[in-house]
């Protein structure tokens, strides 16, 4: 984890302008991923996931979503002062994306080996023979028997799940150096959804990937990632190693988030849902955005948004319960002595 | 003994085979067999379109008679079949004493080519319009939708009158008047559903992928709208032979002497109940052609659904 980050993101600020206001669809957000890391982007729906993930690409969309500050550095490389044509060259190479819905991911009327053949020859220079073989291997590589045979399939006589790796083959064409994965398996069964994971993830490891992998599956982030962020209304509210997150989780919306988490043997009345909605982005309260569903919400946290805090070298939050107790009038400091003042880098 | 067996099979099989792809007389017994082989073609409609088509390509190498050559002695001679019919003139003449039958086989020409060409200039414009419309939204979207509104409010015919009126007809400005307003509908049709194609992942994941508006356009839109055009095109032809038929009748089509369906029929009305086959044979012709180019939109329409035919 000490390696150079691939990607490396700073304060990014994507807003929507829509008829109702301005909403902060992304406020603010900062995270890595180094090579071969994979980081987990956990929330409930409209927490800013998936914006996060196109704003990365800079494919937000437009006219109404524009990312107002912050920094991308991908490979050192601000994206954010890239032209569009110099975006679209990063796109194919460096960066590849598997998005949720197998079923429209592929162009239905082409044959799956012309539109797997396409990122091979511009990417290998390959032609004819060469070419599709090269297209098979990647099939093969993604589990798909009868690889020669598949190049020949549409897309609507496949199903979901081979569509699914299909698309992994393609991400895989030009070896990318970050794939963010937008909740890839929610459309899948359970049986391939876990064939699939493994398959993830052994395509990470071969070509040393970094992965932004983006759920509201806490079984599959402690299964696949190695840190996670926790979104909360277009903020992370808490990022650190999954261990750590799942052992002793900070903020008490990712206490909420693992608590309602139902287990075999746990008895019915045991499972926890959290209070309230989603809240409205158009209207935030001033405070933390959280406060009106947080059982130990306080007087400061409805007037004042907290900052970023660290809890220690890997691990911090966004709450008033663990800033530092030097802050007047803050609640008294419930875990994390020593933080650190909050500028500090992950 | 053997062989003559085999082949009493084989045969049975053969036969099996041919009414399954025929599909005709009931419920065919090897109905995958007619499935793997494709649909069933329409035949009742490409065998009236080809015989229109052969009919204006071959015109000139038909021995028929000139169908602008007037005589007075011959005016109004019914159908061959009718009382004082004669075979030099199959299905009569028109007040003129010009031959019937070489009329329309050389208004064929006339009608096919103005619905085809009209066609092909609407949908060509129409797609771009709405290809961009639907793939850049926003603004430009709005813009053009609303010109196209304006559009598809105006009538067809009153342009062309406008258009006869003041540049003198001729078959191009036919062919211009009725597809500087045909255009709208297809705008509208594939805005529709460009909007709805650029919602799939397959649109997102190109982006990613790095292509660009071009490439998304010529690669993703236009393949996945394609099928809708061809159906669309072939249901229009039919439409537009009738305004062009519309627009000779009323006189602001394809000028005379030439002939025209249409215009044909407009020079038998006075006489529709002394002499009922100058407007008659005209006005089947017109029904034919419509009615097959219509059957045959419809089967495109199922048969181009590539879910439908690999079912």
């Amino acid at each position: 984890m000490s390696a150079r980050p691939v990607v490396d993101v700073r304060d990014l600020q994507t807003h929507l302008v829509t008829r109702w206001g301005t909403i902060k669809a992304v406020d603010g957000i900062s995270f890595s991923v180094a090579e071969g890391e994979t980081l987990g982007l956990v929330g409930e729906s409209g927490s800013g996931k998936s914006m996060t993930c196109l704003s990365l690409v800079r494919l937000a969309p437009r006219p109404a979503a524009r990312t107002v500050g912050g920094r991308i550095l991908l490979d050192g490389e601000d994206l954010l002062t890239k032209s569009e044509r110099e975006m679209q060259r990063i796109r194919g190479k460096k960066v590849a994306m598997i998005l949720q819905d197998p079923m429209s991911s592929l162009n239905p009327v082409f044959s799956v080996g012309m539109q797997m053949r396409e990122p091979v020859a511009s990417y290998h220079g390959l032609r004819g023979r060469a070419l599709t073989e090269r297209a098979a291997s990647l099939l093969a590589a993604v589990h798909i028997s009868a690889p020669l045979q598949r190049l020949r399939s549409f897309p609507h006589q496949m199903s979901g799940g081979m569509r699914q790796r299909v698309v992994g083959a393609m991400a895989i064409a030009a070896p990318p150096r970050l794939l963010i994965a937008d909740e890839p398996t929610t459309s899948l069964d359970l049986t391939i959804q876990w064939q699939y994971l493994n398959l993830l993830k052994e395509l990470q490891t071969q070509h040393r990937l970094a992965m932004i992998f983006v759920t509201h599956n806490l079984g599959i982030v402690a299964k696949m990632c190695d840190r996670v962020a926790v979104m909360y209304a277009g903020r992370i509210v808490e990022i650190g190693p999954v261990r750590r997150i799942f052992k002793s989780p900070a903020h008490p919306y990712t206490r909420a988030l693992l608590a309602s988490i139902p287990r075999l043997g746990a008895r019915a009345e045991q499972l926890t849902a959290i209070d309230g909605q989603p809240p409205d982005l158009a209207t935030l309260p001033p405070g933390c955005a959280f406060a009106p569903r947080c059982a130990e919400a306080r007087e400061r946290c409805r007037i004042e948004a907290p900052a970023e805090t660290r809890l220690d070298e890997t691990h911090a939050t966004r709450c008033w319960l663990h800033a530092p107790a030097a802050r007047s009038g803050a609640p008294q400091d419930a875990g994390g002595a020593g933080a650190a003042p909050s500028e500090a880098r992950l | 003994m053997s062989t003559a067996g085999t082949r009493a099979v084989a045969e049975g099989a053969d036969s099996l085979r041919d009414r399954s792809v025929g599909g005709l007389g009931g419920p065919s017994r090897a109905p995958h067999e007619a499935i793997r082989r494709g649909q069933r073609l329409p035949y009742f409609s490409l065998t009236i379109i080809a015989i229109f088509v052969l009919a204006g390509v071959l015109a000139p190498l038909l021995q028929l008679p000139d169908p602008l050559e007037q005589s007075l002695r011959l005016k109004f001679r019914p159908p061959a079949w009718e009382e004082r019919g004669t075979w030099a003139n199959p299905l009569g003449t028109d007040r003129l004493g010009r031959d019937l039958l070489s009329r329309m086989v050389w208004g064929s020409r006339v009608s096919l080519a103005a619905g085809v060409a009209t066609v092909l200039l609407a949908s060509a414009l129409g797609a771009a319009v709405g290809l961009v419309a639907g793939y850049n939204g926003g603004r430009v979207d709005a813009t053009l939708m609303r010109i196209t509104d304006a559009t598809l409010s105006f009538p067809v015919i009153l342009l062309a009158l406008i258009l006869a009126v003041t540049a003198g007809p001729s078959f191009a400005n036919v062919v211009v008047a009725i597809a500087v307003i045909l255009w709208a509908r297809y705008a509208r049709v594939i805005r529709g559903q460009v909007l709805t194609l650029m919602e799939l992942d397959f649109i997102a994941q190109a982006r990613i992928a790095g292509a660009g508006a071009t490439r998304i356009i010529t690669r993703h839109l236009v393949p996945n709208t394609f099928n809708t055009l061809i159906v669309l095109v072939t249901l229009q032809i039919g439409y537009v032979i009738i305004v062009e038929a519309s627009l000779s009748f009323l006189g602001a089509g394809i000028p005379p002497p030439t002939p025209a369906w249409g215009s044909m029929i407009a020079e038998g009305r006075d006489f529709v109940t002394s002499a009922w086959w100058v407007s008659f044979f005209p006005g089947v012709a017109i029904l034919l052609v419509v009615l097959a180019f219509n059957l045959l939109g419809d089967w495109l329409r199922d048969t181009l659904d590539p879910k439908l035919r690999q079912l």
